[in-house]
């Protein structure tokens, strides 16, 4: 290649639109900008929740006054002003909750749409269960009757503090306390909603869970709120997707998943993120500050995060795992693309406890145009897990000359009774590479993409059919314009 | 099909190529030889359209079109293989994943339908066994592990799929034992037909024991200094390139 068409095919991964960009004209009860402790109480009593909650959040929030905003990772940004955002916002219709999709407001079903999720016919073809997030109040839940029989609870976080309190305060809190980080911190005081998993003993989750989030109120943070707890010797597979529309404001996202697995259950937890990147400049994309971590609590339990990250303009996530129980397993499956001027500061952390635990993590990391990709991992082996085990594979690739590719991975071993491999290798899209897919007549977008999936491989595999699909799509639609 | 008139070509600054005259019509099969670094292969992947080189002078007239105006997919979709001397290794990329995608985007090309997986998997049954080809790598990504034998193998393979009219094929007896050497050869006789042309580059003439070209070239530093028929790549054999440099200097 050329460094002409080199110049062009990196001008088209500069340039390359946003699909999904447009605003759903909704009228919603916002809020006003601005955070204390009034408007803490506000959400809370406009969620009616309990006092024990309400005091909860504000613990949470006297323990953010203290922290500061986290300045380690690879990423650059302007400063947040936390008062500029407003902390509340819902559809206005959603005050009693739709009791099915035809209480909906059909602009909302417009949008979904418009991004190729009909919920209806989600219902029927996917035989997927869909608690669909608009903005910060649930709108849609389906399936929840089959869901019932087999004693599954899958229901917004709202719901779940009114009908299942003890779950709740059982284990809220539990994996991610107020005070691990400040974005968990901010998140626990302000959560507005999420959803609330529990798979009872000895079941296995009738179908795949799915749950759809979106940002679609200019200058709103959204502080989603996930909750899974699979009990012993269950079995689920939650899906999350995400698409934003298009806006010129940074928009804060702090989310906090928290999932707990007692002996013998499996929770596989999967997402394809796809939020508004922002534009060439990067202006305009999310920021999504998530703290996302399982504790395999029993014995022989697992859980494996798959995550395919396309979108935002920001990524500092590090889903992890707490391996406690004897025998347990963490695995994490990562693809994360950096195009445009995004940048993601992605890995996770495995902290071994148990005896003979286990972990793996894949982590494929793809940088295009100015995006800058960092890896960070950290594996740590405690004195009491004995006979535990870690690999870590991290690959990076590198598309045009503009972009970075960093590596960052920390390994704390305290017991000599344990092992840790550790690969990792960068490589670019070779100019030989590209004249060997084109002089067998395929084009150089194709190519590309050609290139990307065979790299993102052993991730995809790990992923529900459909959602490998629909990632696979999100790929190509990310380096799309690579062509002129 | 294919008419070269006085290509000169650098790379870096550098003449490689310093008027070429070539003519090739649809049935023959042309020999191009010369010693290392006479711009055999250079000439092999100009035709390709490989961005590197810099034609500084000269035309190519391909299917009556002007060859060098189009772009290296636009001439593969026209017909144009070349069968690499070092195949490239796409890992992660499924072998015949990458070939149905080759395959269907000359297709496009071409206006004709797409062809579904079984459809592809039906077509491909022939050519596995044509060229003794083991299940395996098919399923293997394109190039990655392959032995050098294999890689090669994998490219008459790709051939046999994408049946171009004008095959190039560079140093493609490198790295073949005398076995897969007679079963490449085979395939590509096999392919051999009145509609399209071959131009092979070869460094020896061993490979011209079994596919018998009907016209030889010798190339030497950038220029064909001799050309002639099967004959004429014996005699390069028996005397060596110094001996014909000589002789047409004389």
């Amino acid at each position: 290649m050329n460094p002409d068409s080199e110049t062009e095919m990196l001008k088209g991964f500069a340039e390359q639109e946003y699909k999904y960009g447009f605003v759903t004209n909704i009228e919603s009860d916002t809020l006003p900008p601005g955070l204390n402790e009034d408007v803490i109480k506000f959400i809370s009593n406009k969620k009616g929740e309990p006092k024990w909650l309400t005091d909860w959040r504000l613990k949470a929030y006297k323990i953010w006054l203290k922290m500061k905003e986290p300045h380690w990772a690879n990423i650059e940004y302007p400063p947040i002003d936390y008062q500029a955002i407003s902390y509340f916002s819902a559809p206005k219709n959603a005050a009693d909750g739709p009791k099915s999709l035809d209480e909906v407001d059909p602009e909302l079903i417009k949008t979904y749409n418009k991004l190729g999720i009909p919920l209806e016919e989600q219902e029927i073809l996917a035989g997927v269960a869909v608690d669909a997030v608009f903005d910060s109040m649930s709108v849609a839940t389906t399936f929840k009757d089959r869901l019932a029989e087999k004693g599954v609870i899958f229901c917004s976080f709202s719901e779940a503090v009114k009908e299942h309190p003890e779950l709740i305060k059982k284990y809220m809190g539990s994996v991610v306390p107020q005070s691990d980080n400040f974005f968990a911190a901010l998140n626990s005081a302000v959560f507005t909603d999420g959803s609330f998993c529990y798979i009872p003993p000895n079941t296995k989750c009738p179908m795949e869970l799915s749950t759809y989030f979106r940002i679609n109120e200019p200058n709103t943070g959204q502080f989603e709120r996930t909750l899974i707890v699979a009990d012993k010797g269950s079995y689920v597979s939650y899906l999350e997707g995400c698409t934003a529309p298009k806006r010129d404001e940074n928009q804060l996202h702090a989310a906090v998943v928290e999932l707990v697995a007692l002996d013998d259950a499996v929770i596989k937890y999967s997402t394809v993120q796809n939020w508004y990147p922002g534009d060439k400049n990067g202006k305009g994309g999310i920021y999504n500050f998530v703290t996302k971590r399982g504790a395999c609590r029993g014995k022989s339990s697992k859980i494996t995060w798959t995550q395919v990250e396309t979108g935002s303009a920001i990524t500092w996530k590090y889903p992890s795992c707490i391996l406690q129980g004897d025998n347990s397993t963490g695995e994490f499956y990562s693809v994360a693309l950096s195009a445009l001027k995004q940048q993601a500061d992605t890995g996770t952390k495995m902290i071994h406890l148990g005896k003979n635990t286990k972990s793996t993590i894949i982590s494929k990391g793809i940088s295009a145009a100015r995006g800058q990709n960092t890896y960070r991992g950290q594996v740590m082996i405690k004195k009491s897990a004995e006979g535990a085990r870690n690999y870590s594979q991290c690959d990076s690739l590198l598309i045009g000359n503009k972009c970075g590719a960093h590596t960052f991975p920390y390994l704390d071993v305290r017991n000599t009774k344990s092992h840790i491999e550790h690969e990792a290798s960068t490589s670019k899209i070779g100019e030989d590479q590209m004249f060997y897919c084109k002089q067998r007549g395929i084009s150089e977008e194709d190519a590309i993409n050609l290139i990307v999936n065979g790299f993102c491989k052993e991730v995809f595999r790990e992923l529900p059919m459909e959602f490998a699909v629909e990632a696979q799509r999100l790929l190509e639609v990310s380096l799309e314009g690579s062509v002129g | 099909m294919l008419k070269i008139e006085n290509l000169h070509v650098s790379i870096g600054g550098n003449q490689i190529l310093k008027g070429i005259n070539l003519e090739v019509k649809a049935g023959e099969t042309h020999a191009i030889m010369g010693p290392n670094g006479s711009g055999k292969s250079t000439l092999a992947q100009v035709l390709a359209g490989h961005e590197e080189y810099e034609i500084t002078d000269g035309k190519i007239e391909y299917l009556s079109k002007d060859l060098l105006g189009m772009d290296i997919e636009e001439r593969a979709c026209e017909g144009i293989f070349l069968a690499f001397q070092y195949p490239v290794e796409l890992p992660g990329v499924n072998n015949t994943y990458f070939l149905k995608s080759a395959l269907n985007a000359q297709r496009k090309y071409r206006g004709e339908k797409e062809m579904d997986a079984m459809e592809f998997i039906d077509l491909i049954g022939d050519k596995i066994k044509l060229l003794n080809l083991n299940d395996s790598l098919l399923k293997r990504p394109v190039n990655e592990g392959f032995s050098g034998g294999e890689k090669k193998r994998n490219e008459i393979f790709q051939m046999a799929v994408l049946e171009p009219k004008l095959a190039l094929l560079d140093e493609t007896d490198s790295g073949l034992d005398i076995d897969a050497l007679r079963v490449v050869a085979n395939g590509i006789n096999s392919m051999r037909k009145e509609e399209n042309a071959i131009i092979i580059v070869t460094h020896y003439q061993r490979l011209l024991n079994y596919i018998v070209p009907d016209f030889v070239h010798v190339l030497v530093d950038g220029k064909i200094i001799n050309s002639g028929d099967k004959n004429l790549a014996l005699e390069l054999e028996e005397k060596g390139y110094d001996r014909i440099v000589e002789e047409a200097k004389a």
